[in-house]
């Protein structure tokens, strides 16, 4: 693993997220509680919606277009629809947030 | 040959240490004792008890003269060490004696941490360290007002020890919860409310800016919202920092304490340091029970024995009568962690397990911390709990036992209380179904039993249905969400009647069964609240959905589309200039006029979205809001400047109606339509308010709608003039926003509650109209205003954080 600084923690609001552009695509990061993140795929595998808009609760977040939740720690999606998002190794050091570089690498995409 | 042992400070730790010594060995060494506060060896842990009269400093003295006589210890107290020479082996006093030693223990403690603010010198700002500043809030009574910095374990402690003395004290802290280090949100929640029933004020998420004096004396505590905060004295209770200052001049290894190793030895091998000045391993301590232990391994190295300190698991409880926490171990949140969450809101009881591996890695309760000690020691021996985990949170009397909800309320006996608020035991309720009562209405009209706060409901039932058997289903309520039993109305009701002003408040006092709601639930509490709290609750944008936190439409492909207001429809040709112009700087694929007379400007990207509120701010246009549970549009004909059937000024009323209404939320959408005749060109008649101006005056009609359903408006009242046409809509609007659902239209609403109930309200009782009006402008200060302005000015946070795609080019 490579981990590299992509911003402050405070820079993500509580129950909310941020989005980083990487060679896989967007990676929304997600901040469930004072100190616990995640990072995640944007984009949902129904209709393409924005993940990093949606609603953040417990460990969760729900599509902002169909209502679709994911759980953000396995990337599955919860209750009657079928589908998974890619999730991404984060770390908090220092109150900095740290994404590995590898995994969303033009390599790791290939 | 006795060796010659020099102490550099009376502290707890180094107490300790003194006491195995003198147990284990007491002729080893001839001790000398500096200390640089003028006495020995007291409790400092027990001075919260002292400042708040619950005990005298006599009775927190740990070692007194007599003590250090027996022990032969020559004590030099109120004498501080100039300097050690680690060659020479002395160490030179403040008053030029210089002393040899064979060993030397370093037990300098801690200096309380002081915010650099301007003003931290003024006369009374003063640390929670020491008896002088326990003295100094001891000598404060009823005429004084007191800031406490730091919402920590010291902070809260002084503020209630001085609140007992009738002080009045507002805590002041930074972070969004008290104590947000030992507790989590829920349990900071409760004590926050225990402490605002002691009578003292506290301000979370509040940042200290400036310490205001006169003539040299502390006046105020500045806060960077303007708020200015009187006081007297100022206490900073936000952290401590090891006293390092010493050894670093020595020249010892010092990180943010004084490095030692196991045997608490400094990199000089006859020189060790216990207690708060220490770093072991990357930690540091400040904690009583680390310092005990460090105490003794340090004893048993200055005997040449063999020992090693270990870091152990810790555990809290906060000094402060009344109320009653704990905190142990890791209660962060994470991967492969689980959670078991239980609240009894009538007790005001929060516990909280965290489970990782099927071991307990951490607990927080408040309220009932009676088996604390046997979950600490769940957490400390790592217990394997796979198989108590259903019924851990319940405690170790719980261990073993079957636990069905029902069985458990058949086994209740005749006199145990179901309802708290009326107390009304089971006994009466089973009466009360003997008698005839079926259903839970009929046993809540008969007994007022759940009748009012209502978290009694689900017992309720299941009296029912262990006297009733198979005659009795509990009904399946329409609860608000899979995260509650309560309906809205139940949640709208609980939320006014219990005062409930905080997402916090709602998820403990109406036991909620999730950290913190879903997307189904949360954006209508965050509506409840703003809506019946609205200088009391903040806004919370995490609450909402993408539109109303974005302030603009997300489209299917992840654009937005932008609506200015345009008063009335009534826009400029600069207005329209200024649309033009951003549409074509940011390259709007799309612009559209809408059905509530507006422009719309579709597919514009999110980063675009500040930078183009920003240009059409400058040609003085406001967010139109079109995207929100609020008040939308209010579309107008021309009326009687320009038409030849207009009998009143139908766009002027539109416009004052949109002036006055605009920035408002609402459960639902919210439109409206001011005509000018009957003919009714503006189509007010399916609108959430419709009015149609006739020759006498307005007829203000409600209720209306076109989307799913189409209905027409019905007539609520019918007013001489202008002004009488704006209350009453105002006052219908703000009944709208007290009473509905969220996400129920006005028609909807309506037809709940009949319009027979709005007109009374509304129309007929003209006392109540004008508090509606004033409850809603009240709102209003809080709400009328263009989020855009506000958004433009944070354009950063509608970027990307960072783009890897750039770095990784390689």
């Amino acid at each position: 693993m490579s981990w590299i600084d992509v911003g402050h923690i405070d820079d993500i609001p509580v129950r909310g997220a941020r989005l980083v552009k990487t060679p896989v695509g967007c990676v929304a990061l997600f901040r469930t509680s004072a100190t616990d993140v995640f990072a995640a795929s944007d984009k949902c595998p129904h209709k393409g919606g924005p993940l990093s808009e949606g609603i953040v609760h417990g460990k969760s977040v729900t599509c902002p277009l169909h209502n679709w939740v994911f759980s953000l720690e396995t990337g599955q999606a919860q209750g009657a629809d079928d589908g998974q998002i890619p999730t991404y190794p984060l770390r908090v050091e220092n109150d900095r947030l740290m994404l590995d570089a590898e995994a969303v690498s033009a390599r790791a995409a290939a | 040959m006795t060796q010659k042992l020099i102490v550099i400070g009376a502290g707890m730790a180094t107490g300790r240490m003194l006491e195995t010594l003198g147990e284990e060995a007491p002729d080893a060494f001839d001790i000398t004792l500096f200390n640089g506060e003028p006495r020995g060896n007291y409790n400092r842990i027990m001075l919260s008890p002292v400042l708040a009269g619950d005990k005298t400093y006599q009775e927190i003295v740990t070692h007194d003269d007599d003590w250090y006589a027996d022990q032969g210890i020559t004590c030099r107290f109120g004498e501080r060490i100039a300097s050690i020479d680690t060659c020479a082996k002395t160490v030179t006093a403040e008053n030029g004696d210089v002393l040899s030693y064979d060993k030397l223990v370093l037990g300098t403690g801690s200096n309380p941490f002081m915010i650099p603010l301007p003003g931290r010198d003024l006369d009374g700002v003063i640390a929670y360290r020491d008896l002088e500043d326990t003295e100094r809030m001891m000598g404060l009574g009823a005429d004084n007002k007191v800031v406490v910095i730091g919402g920590g374990l010291l902070g809260l402690e002084a503020a209630a020890g001085m609140a007992a003395r009738g002080v009045d004290v507002t805590v002041v802290h930074i972070m969004g919860h008290l104590m947000e280090r030992q507790l989590d949100e829920a349990a900071g929640y409760l004590l926050r409310r225990a402490l605002i029933e002691k009578g003292i004020t506290v301000k979370c998420g509040a940042n200290s800016k400036e310490i205001l004096g006169e003539n040299g004396k502390v006046k105020a505590l500045l806060l960077d919202d303007g708020t200015q905060l009187p006081c007297d004295l100022l206490v900073m209770a936000v952290g401590i920092r090891p006293n390092v200052a010493l050894a670093q001049s020595a020249g010892l290894a010092v990180g943010r304490g004084i490095h030692v190793d196991d045997q608490m030895v400094t990199c000089d091998e006859n020189i060790l340091a216990v207690g708060e000045c220490v770093e072991h391993n990357g930690a540091l301590f400040g904690l009583v029970a680390p310092l005990y232990d460090q105490a003794k391994v340090a004893a048993q190295t200055l005997l040449g024995k063999p020992a090693a300190f270990v870091q152990k698991e810790l555990s809290t409880k906060l000094k402060v009568t009344g109320c009653d926490l704990f905190s142990a171990g890791d209660f962060a949140e994470g991967e492969d962690r689980e959670d078991i969450v239980f609240r009894d809101p009538a007790r005001g009881v929060y516990k909280r397990l965290v489970i990782e591996n099927n071991a307990l890695i951490g607990a927080v309760f408040y309220g009932d911390t009676a088996d604390s000690n046997w979950f600490f020691g769940l957490i400390r021996d790592k217990t394997d709990i796979t198989d108590m985990r259903d019924t851990l949170i319940f405690g170790p009397n719980a261990q073993g036992a079957t636990v069905d909800p029902l069985q458990a309320v058949a086994a209740l006996p005749a006199d145990a209380e179901i309802c708290g608020c009326n107390g009304i035991c089971k006994g009466q309720i089973v009466d009360a179904i003997a008698e005839g009562a079926t259903t839970l209405g009929d046993v809540r009209a008969v007994t007022k039993a759940s009748g009012s706060c209502g978290t009694c409901t689900g017992l309720v039932e299941q009296v029912l249905a262990v006297t009733l058997g198979d005659d009795f289903k509990i009904p399946a309520a329409a609860s608000i969400c899979g995260c509650s039993d309560l309906t809205h109305e139940d949640v709208r009701r609980l939320i006014k009647s219990q005062e409930l002003k905080s997402q916090d408040a709602v998820w403990q006092e109406l036991g909620w069964k999730t950290p913190n709601g879903c997307h189904v639930c949360r954006p209508a509490i965050n509506y409840y609240l703003l809506a019946d709290w609205p200088i009391e609750y903040q806004d919370d944008p995490q609450s909402r959905f993408v539109n109303e936190r974005n302030h603009a439409n997300i489209q299917k492909d992840g654009t937005y589309s932008v609506v200015p207001r345009m008063w009335g429809g009534i826009t400029t040709a600069n207005e329209l200039r200024a649309i033009a112009d951003a549409a074509d700087k940011y390259n709007v694929p799309t612009v559209k006029v809408t059905g509530g007379q507006r422009i719309d400007l579709l597919g514009v990207r999110k980063e675009d979205l500040p930078a183009m509120w920003y240009d059409l701010n400058q040609a003085g246009m406001v967010s139109g809001h079109a995207y929100s549970k609020g008040l939308r549009t209010v579309k107008t004909c021309v009326g009687k400047d320009h038409c030849r059937f207009g009998t009143q000024d139908s766009t002027g009323l539109g416009i004052k109606l949109e002036k006055k209404l605009w920035g408002s939320w609402t459960p639902h959408k919210f439109k409206l339509g001011v005509s000018g005749c009957p003919r009714n060109c503006a189509e007010a008649t399916c609108k959430d308010v419709g009015i149609i101006c006739v020759d006498s005056g307005y007829e203000v009609s409600v209720a209306g709608a076109a989307g799913m359903d189409l209905r027409e408006t019905e007539l609520l009242a019918k007013v001489a003039t202008e002004d009488e046409a704006i209350a009453v809509t105002t006052a219908y609007m703000q009944l709208y926003r007290e009473h509905a659902k969220y996400l129920d239209r006005g028609y909807k609403w309506v037809a709940k509650v009949g319009l027979d109930w709005v007109k009374e309200q509304v129309v007929d009782d003209l006392d109540n109209r004008t508090a509606l009006v004033e409850r809603f402008e009240l709102s209003q200060s809080i709400y009328r205003k263009d989020p855009w302005a506000e958004h433009a000015a944070q354009a950063e946070k509608y970027q990307p954080l960072a783009d890897l795609t750039l770095e990784a080019a390689q």
